[in-house]
């Protein structure tokens, strides 16, 4: 029994078979030895034949010539004659985890779209409202290799019977937008959309929708809310979008890096991608690191690359080294923030960030040194909070008020001791209580701050009453 | 006791809001103006009320029936955004009630519906703005590289502060939340360009150049390119080859 529990341990990579050989005769020591063994395999260091985005930084052709150029667009008619069932089937082996945050992983949620058709037209909707602070990939991705996501909007269509895909991109997106309207406009000219798409017989259209600055459009129900010509406020799940989403059709909302990664993943294998990372966090991502940095940069690396590594081989370091470090927010605003000595070891992936309690979210890491006024930083996402909040629920428009009122005190400490619990307290009662997830990332980097940054919090209550008169209120 | 400091703090505030009362700027409010949200209330103007023309021209028209077929015949509501958003380019960067009019009959539903629309989205303007409407990032990751400093230089080279418009109508300042390209903080958004890797001195630059209608550099105001590290990149640094693919495609 314990043999077996620890074979499940043994990442993909090393030998299974091996092991299973070994049970009859294995004792505990020996198969802990092949644990060991197998953990001992460190990830990043991807080389550069094995990154998807090749034009990250612009300085090839973005239109159709070069992208053809990169491998995009390569029997594509292929990959459509194998079948839906099929590339369903490669996507999840591939392992792939949906790259807009919450990390479904992708071949399940293509798999939920219905598979007899209703008689309605079913839609794919490609979510590229990119708002989250310190989130700059998908952007990167229009604006550089936008054939890599239309291909991608093709197969994903394909596969869950999609008549067609709207691309919603945040309307400040301006010059991105513009790209991916001509990449489309040439890709109808070249007939790999419209009628007769590839030449397959598949009848495919693709849209740019631009939205008008709402970060709450970045929820799936929202931004079919939004996209159907509405104010962008979440829906009421279930019905979830795959049976009744964009116009009551079925809908899947997918994130603009899931999809433009699925075409490479489809050419090269499942496996190959499910060969990067630490298993069930597979693949190859984005990651953008912004603040406190030598070299600010977005950057494909390598699934499970342990922090301080990605930082110091592709950023630079921190700003005056790594002992300057205070604290790092490891994947966009809305995740707990870490302290230095949780950084020191952590790796980037969905389940070991979970188990510092933190999260993957967008890879979108945002450094701090020791220069932050961390207290400040928080607050200020508080007010974004605030900002952002569509007015739906009351735990969430009042309690991102409310929070940040008392995060704005707690900046200059003019609060009471007792009120740093009140502010976990109003985290705990807004977290889960609303319709959408915008209430939970309103209280994350709360909690975060609170978690592990408390003594510094109570410290700047204490100077502040020691030498400034409190406020009445 | 408790009661007895409540009752103090009762009087305090009482005093202090007949305090305001009588300066007779502010009445029921303790906290702050936020000039930098949008108002969201139509308050009739000379240049904006129900009898302010508006119609789309003759090229917008055809841009209208071309965003319009994008959507299903029976969802025509669904061009809501873009058409407002064409309202208000057509208008100089703000949408006028009869503007948003106009939309509700194109799509044919009550006007209502498009000021919901028009009073929920930040980027639908319900006032007159500047010709250049600077809007500074101010969000934690550009905050971190000294948004601050962008903001201040903004203020001080207009002369105007956050939500307002300069006398001669060239620019409005505005203080908006995460643009999304915070690799390259810190950074603002013109009109539709995003400028980025600002530093105060590039900042100014950037300001006066446009005040006296000279083309500007669009994107990072130094050395760097795109979302590659000032310092260089570290990936990518072998040519894209073409495609690789399985064997039993």
């Amino acid at each position: 029994m314990l043999v077996n529990q620890l074979c499940k341990l043994v990442p993909k990579q090393s030998t299974v078979s091996g092991i299973s050989s070994l049970i009859g005769v294995a004792n505990y020591s020996t198969v802990q030895q092949q644990v060991s063994d197998a953990t001992v395999r460190s990830y990043g260091g991807l080389k550069d034949k094995d990154r998807i985005f090749t034009n990250l930084y612009g300085e090839h052709d973005v239109y159709l010539k070069g992208a053809i150029a990169r491998g995009d667009w390569y029997r594509t008619k292929d990959l459509i004659g194998k079948g839906k069932d099929w590339i369903i089937k490669e996507m999840m082996a591939s392992g792939l985890r949906g790259r807009g945050g919450a990390g479904f992983p992708s071949g399940l949620k293509w798999s939920f779209m219905p598979k007899q058709s209703t008689g309605r037209p079913q839609y794919l909707v490609i979510n590229a409202d990119e708002g989250e602070p310190g989130t700059c990939k998908d952007r990167e991705i229009m604006r550089h290799d936008p054939h890599k996501l239309i291909e991608g909007c093709l197969v994903a269509g394909f596969a869950m019977r999609a008549c067609a895909a709207y691309i919603y991109i945040r309307g400040e997106f301006h010059l991105e937008a513009k790209v991916m309207e001509q990449a489309i406009a040439e890709a109808y000219k070249a007939g790999y959309l419209g009628e007769n798409a590839c030449g397959t017989g598949y009848k495919f259209d693709c849209y740019v929708h631009r939205g008008a600055g709402a970060y709450i459009c970045g929820e799936e129900t929202a931004l079919i809310e939004s996209l159907e010509g509405k104010q962008g406020k979440p829906r009421l799940k279930p019905p979830f979008p795959a049976m009744a989403g964009l116009y009551g059709c079925p809908t899947t909302v997918t994130n603009v890096e899931t999809v433009a990664v699925a075409p490479t993943i489809l050419r090269r294998g499942g496996a190959w991608f499910a060969g990067f990372g630490r298993p069930k966090n597979s693949g190859t991502k984005l990651f953008c690191i912004s603040g406190h940095v030598n070299n600010p940069c977005t950057v494909e690396e390598e699934m499970s690359i342990p922090l301080r590594e990605l930082i110091d081989k592709h950023c630079g370091g921190v700003i005056g080294g790594w002992d300057n470090l205070l604290g790092i927010i490891p994947g966009g605003s809305s995740v707990p923030v870490l302290p230095k000595d949780i950084c020191n070891e952590v790796l980037m992936d969905f389940d070991d960030l979970r188990r510092v309690r933190s999260g993957l979210g967008t890879a979108a890491v945002t450094v701090m040194d020791k220069s932050t006024d961390i207290v400040g930083a928080i607050a200020r996402l508080s007010k974004f909070y605030k900002h952002e909040s569509c007015g739906q629920c009351t735990p969430c428009r009042e309690g991102t008020g409310w929070m940040w009122d008392v995060m704005e005190r707690l900046v200059t400490g003019d609060a009471k001791l007792d009120e740093i619990d009140m502010l976990e307290e109003i985290t705990r009662q807004v977290e889960g209580h609303t319709i959408c997830a915008l209430g939970d990332a309103a209280a994350w980097p709360i909690q975060g701050l609170l978690r592990h940054f408390r003594p510094e919090v109570e410290a700047r209550i204490h100077s502040f009453q020691a030498t400034k008169k409190q406020s009445p209120f | 006791m408790q009661s007895a400091t409540l009752l103090k703090r009762s009087i305090n505030a009482l005093s202090k809001q007949s305090l305001i009362i009588a300066t007779g700027k502010r009445s029921f409010q303790s906290s702050a103006i936020l000039r930098s949200d949008a108002l969201s209330r139509h308050i009739d103007t000379d240049d904006n009320n129900d009898h302010t023309p508006f119609d789309f021209t003759e090229e917008n028209m055809k841009k209208v029936d071309t965003i319009i077929s994008k959507y299903p015949p029976k969802y025509r509501q669904s061009a809501m955004i873009p058409l407002l958003d064409l309202a208000q380019r057509q208008n100089g960067g703000w949408i006028s009630l009869k503007a948003m009019d106009k939309v509700a009959e194109i799509i044919g539903v009550a006007p209502m519906v498009a000021y919901e629309v028009a009073s929920f989205y930040t980027m639908f303007n319900r006032t007159k703005i500047g010709k250049n409407f600077v809007q500074v990032c101010t969000t934690t990751p550009c905050m971190l590289r000294g948004s601050t400093d962008i903001l201040n230089a903004c203020k001080h080279h207009l002369n105007i502060n956050v939500g307002e418009t300069t006398k001669d109508e060239k620019f409005t300042l505005v203080e908006v939340e995460c643009l999304g390209a915070c690799v390259n903080a810190p950074m603002i958004c013109i009109n539709d360009d995003y400028y980025e890797d600002l530093t105060p001195e590039t900042m100014k630059n950037l300001l006066t150049q446009i005040e006296k209608s000279e083309p500007t550099k669009v994107g990072p105001q130094n050395h760097r390119k795109a979302a590659e590290g000032p310092q260089g990149k570290t990936t990518l640094l072998e040519a894209p080859t073409g495609p690789i693919c399985r064997e039993d495609l």
